[in-house]
C-alpha cells in the first residue's frame, strides 16, 4: 500500500525525465559554453585560441558599442507585438465567437504559413515589397509614396515582416483564451446593464488576459532576437541585435563579444518578462 | 426595509401605474423545432408568478426572451405601455438570476454584486453591496472569488447580484435548485418577503411544485412549449383542466368514464357501471368519453361494507395491494375489479387501524372534489418517472 503510493508520487518525475535529459543536453551545456564564451579574454582569436578569464568588461564593451541595435531590436519587437496584438485579437475574437462551423478551418489557415519555410516566406515579401513591385508602383501612383519612395529596406518593412511572421504565435494563445470564455457570462453582463462595448472591456478582455500575456511573450521574445527579417527586408540602418550577434560570431569570429551580447539580450528579456508577468498577475491590470 | 429600494431611479417610473409584464402570442423556433408556442401571459405588476414544468418544456427560453437574450420568432413582449420585444437586454429594467449562476470568475463576490450598479453609473456601491450580502447571509465572503464558494453560496451571490438592481421584473431561473432543503425553505421565505416588501414582479421558474405552490400568486404549468393552465395554486390543484396538470401538479387518479350528460349543476358520468356526478365548473370535456379525476387524498377508504363519510355512490370490490406508511399519512394502492390501481392517501388520525395488504375495501369520494377531463388526452401525461 505504502509502496504503491510512493511509486505514484514518483511517476511525475519519471515522466519528466526524457525532457529533462533533453534540456540538459541541448540547453544547459550550450548555455554553459555561452556564459564561458561571454567571459573570454577579447584578445583571443581563432588562431591563438581563447582563454576564459572572467572578463566581465566584455559586457560593458558590447553595450557601449551596440546599444543602438539593441534598443532598435526592442523597439521593433514592441511595434511588431503591438501590431500582432491588434490584428491577432480581432482575428482570434472572430474565430472564437463568430466563426461557427468554420472555426477549425480558420485555425488551420492561421497555422497554414508554417507549412512553408520561414525563410521562403520572408524572401517572398522581399519580392512583394521590391522597388519595382506592384505595391510600390501603386503607392507611388496614388501619391502615398514619393517618386523615390520605397518599402523595402525601411523600418516599416522589417516591423511588417516581424508582425507577419509572428502573428500565429499571438493568435493561437489568444484564441485558446477567448474560446474558453463562457458566452453566458457575456450575456449576464448584458443583463446587468453593460452595453456590448462595456461588456467587452469588463468581462471578455479581462478573461482573455492569460492569452494576451502568453501571446505577447511568444511574439516579443523571438521578435527581439530575430535577424532574418532585418537581414532580408531591411538595410544596415535597420540592423537588429540578432544581425550584430550573427555577424560577430560567423564573420568576425569575435566569440567574446558575440557571447556577451547574447547574454545581455537574454538577461534584459528575462528581467523584462519577470516584471511583465508579475504586473500582469495582479488584478489591477484590468 | 430599504435594502433594495434605494437606487431605483434609473429604471422605475413611479408615476406609471400598471406596469404589467405581458407576452402576446410569443413563439420561439429553432429551425423546425418550436421551443415556445404562441404563449399568452400577463404577469400583473408586483405579483409573484411561477412557471412550472418538466425539463426542456421552454421555461428558460421564455425567460430569455423576456430578458432580451433571445428574440422571439413571433409575438410581442411589453412592460406596461412599453413594448420591449426587440430592446437590447442592457436597456431593459429586467434582471435575471441565471440557472447556471454565470458569476464573473475574475471579479470577487462584492464586485460581482456591484456590477449592475456600476454599469448604471452608481459611484457609491459599498453600502448597498454590504446590505445585499447580509441579506443572502454572505457578509464574510465579499472578497472571495466565485470558485471559492460552494454551489449554494454561488447561487445566493447570483440572487444578490440581480436583486441589488431593483429591477421592475426579476427573472429567476431555478434560483434555489442547488440549495439544501433547510436553506431552500429559508430563501423561499426571504424571497417572498423581498418580493412583497419591494413590490417587484417576480417570474420564478422551478421544477419544484411545492415551491411554486407555496410562493406564487399565480402558477403557470408549462408543457412542450405551451402553457397548459394558469391560475392560483389552489385553483390549479383542485380544478386541473388537463391530464398533464392533474398528474404534474400533485398526483391524480384518472378513471375512464362515459359522460351521461348534465343534470342541474352537475354532470353525470358512468364509471364502470357506477354513476358519479361532477360539478359543472370542473368539467373540461364536452361529451362522449372522459376521464374522471380525483386526488388520492380525496378518496375515502373503508373495509367492505364499512361506513364512508361521502354522500355519493361507492365503488366496491377493491383489494389493497400496497401500503406505504409515511408518518402523518398512509398511502394505499387499491386494485379495482376492472384491474386499475387507485391511489388513496389517508391521514393517520388513529380512528381505525391501518389496513393490511389483501384487505377487501370499498372506495368513495365527495362529488364536489372530482373533476372531468377530456378523454382524448393521455392519462399518463405529466406522470413523474418511475411513478406508476
Ligand atoms: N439555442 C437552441 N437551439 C436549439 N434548441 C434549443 C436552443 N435552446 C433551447 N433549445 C431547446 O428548446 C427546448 C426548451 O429549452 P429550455 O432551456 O427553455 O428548457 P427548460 O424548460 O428551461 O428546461 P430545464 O428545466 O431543463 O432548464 C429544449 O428542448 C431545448 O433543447
Ligand atoms: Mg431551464
Amino acid at each position: 500500500m505504502a509502496r504503491t503510493r510512493r511509486r505514484a508520487r514518483f511517476t511525475g518525475y519519471w515522466l519528466m525525465l526524457p525532457s529533462a535529459l533533453w534540456l540538459a543536453l541541448f540547453f544547459l551545456v550550450p548555455f554553459y559554453s555561452l556564459i564561458a564564451m561571454s567571459l573570454y579574454d577579447p584578445e583571443g582569436s581563432s588562431l591563438t585560441g581563447y582563454d576564459m578569464t572572467w572578463h566581465f568588461a566584455n559586457y560593458v564593451d558590447v553595450v557601449q558599442a551596440y546599444w543602438r541595435p539593441l534598443l532598435r531590436s526592442f523597439w521593433y519587437a514592441a511595434l511588431a507585438t503591438l501590431g500582432c496584438l491588434l490584428l491577432g485579437y480581432v482575428l482570434a475574437y472572430a474565430i472564437a465567437f463568430k466563426a461557427g462551423r468554420w472555426k477549425n478551418l480558420m485555425l488551420v489557415l492561421v497555422i497554414a504559413p508554417f507549412f512553408t519555410s520561414f525563410l521562403i516566406r520572408t524572401l517572398s515579401w522581399k519580392l512583394i515589397l521590391a522597388d519595382d513591385g506592384w505595391i510600390v508602383n501603386t503607392l507611388q501612383a496614388v501619391g502615398i509614396l514619393g517618386p523615390d519612395g520605397r518599402l523595402l529596406a525601411t523600418s516599416f518593412a522589417v516591423v511588417m515582416g516581424l508582425t507577419y511572421n509572428f502573428l500565429p504565435f499571438m493568435v493561437l494563445p489568444l484564441f485558446a483564451s477567448l474560446d474558453k470564455i463562457d458566452h453566458r457570462l457575456i450575456e449576464a453582463a448584458g443583463d446587468l446593464y453593460a452595453s456590448p462595448a462595456r461588456g467587452f472591456f469588463k468581462v471578455t478582455l479581462p478573461l482573455s488576459m492569460p492569452g494576451v500575456v502568453a501571446g505577447t511573450l511568444l511574439t516579443f521574445i523571438p521578435a527581439a532576437g530575430d535577424y532574418i527579417n532585418s537581414e532580408l527586408l531591411g538595410s544596415p540602418n535597420q540592423r537588429m541585435i540578432g544581425n550584430v550577434i550573427q555577424n560577430l560570431f560567423t564573420n568576425q569570429g569575435d566569440y567574446a563579444a558575440a557571447g556577451a551580447l547574447s547574454m545581455t539580450l537574454m538577461i534584459i528579456i528575462t528581467i523584462g518578462v519577470v516584471l511583465y508577468i508579475r504586473r500582469a498577475g495582479t488584478e489591477d491590470l484590468v | 426595509m430599504s435594502l433594495v429600494a434605494d437606487h431605483d431611479s434609473t429604471t422605475q417610473d413611479p408615476t406609471s401605474a400598471g406596469r404589467d409584464l405581458e407576452l402576446r402570442a410569443v413563439t420561439k423556433s429553432y429551425g423546425a423545432f418550436t421551443a415556445v408556442r404562441s404563449l399568452d401571459l400577463v404577469v400583473p405588476q408586483g405579483s409573484f408568478f411561477a412557471l412550472l414544468g418538466p425539463s426542456g418544456c421552454g421555461k428558460t427560453t421564455t425567460l430569455r426572451m423576456v430578458a432580451g437574450l433571445d428574440t422571439p420568432t413571433a409575438g410581442t413582449i411589453s412592460l406596461g405601455d412599453r413594448e420591449i420585444t426587440y430592446d437590447k437586454p442592457y436597456k431593459r429594467p429586467v434582471n435575471t438570476v441565471f440557472q447556471n449562476y454565470a458569476l464573473f470568475p475574475h471579479l470577487d463576490i462584492s464586485e460581482n454584486v456591484a456590477f449592475g450598479l456600476k454599469r448604471r453609473g452608481v459611484k457609491e456601491t459599498k453600502k448597498a453591496v454590504a446590505e445585499m450580502l447580509a441579506l443572502v447571509e454572505l457578509e464574510s465572503q465579499g472578497s472571495k472569488k466565485p470558485y471559492q464558494l460552494s454551489g449554494g453560496q454561488q447561487q445566493r451571490v447570483a440572487l444578490a447580484r440581480a436583486l441589488i438592481n431593483n429591477p421592475e421584473v426579476l427573472l429567476l431561473d431555478e434560483p434555489l435548485g442547488a440549495l439544501d432543503l433547510k436553506l431552500r425553505r429559508g430563501m423561499q421565505i426571504e424571497l417572498k418577503r423581498i418580493q412583497t416588501e419591494v413590490g417587484l414582479t417576480f417570474v420564478h421558474v422551478t421544477h419544484d411544485q411545492e415551491e411554486a405552490m407555496t410562493m406564487a400568486d399565480t402558477v403557470a404549468v408549462m408543457n412542450a412549449g405551451v402553457i397548459e393552465q394558469m391560475g392560483a395554486p389552489s385553483e390549479l390543484y383542485d380544478n386541473p383542466a388537463t391530464t398533464f396538470v392533474a398528474n404534474f401538479l400533485g398526483q391524480s387518479n384518472l378513471l375512464a368514464g362515459d359522460i351521461l350528460g348534465p343534470d342541474g349543476d352537475v354532470v353525470k358520468v358512468s364509471v364502470q357501471g357506477t354513476t358519479v356526478s361532477i360539478p359543472i365548473e370542473r368539467c373540461h370535456s364536452e361529451g362522449g368519453k372522459g376521464w374522471v379525476g380525483v386526488r388520492p387524498e380525496k378518496v375515502m377508504i373503508a373495509e367492505v361494507g364499512g361506513e364512508i363519510d361521502a354522500p355519493g355512490n361507492r365503488f366496491e370490490g377493491g383489494v389493497v395491494t400496497d401500503v406505504s406508511f409515511v408518518g402523518v399519512s398512509t398511502q394505499y394502492l387499491v386494485r379495482m375489479p376492472w384491474g386499475q390501481e387507485l391511489m388513496v392517501f389517508e391521514q393517520n388520525t388513529g380512528r381505525r387501524p391501518i389496513l393490511a395488504v389483501g384487505t377487501p375495501v370499498d372506495l368513495s369520494w365527495r362529488p364536489e372534489y372530482a373533476f372531468l377531463l377530456d378523454a382524448s388526452q393521455d392519462a399518463k401525461a405529466g406522470v413523474e418517472d418511475g411513478d406508476d
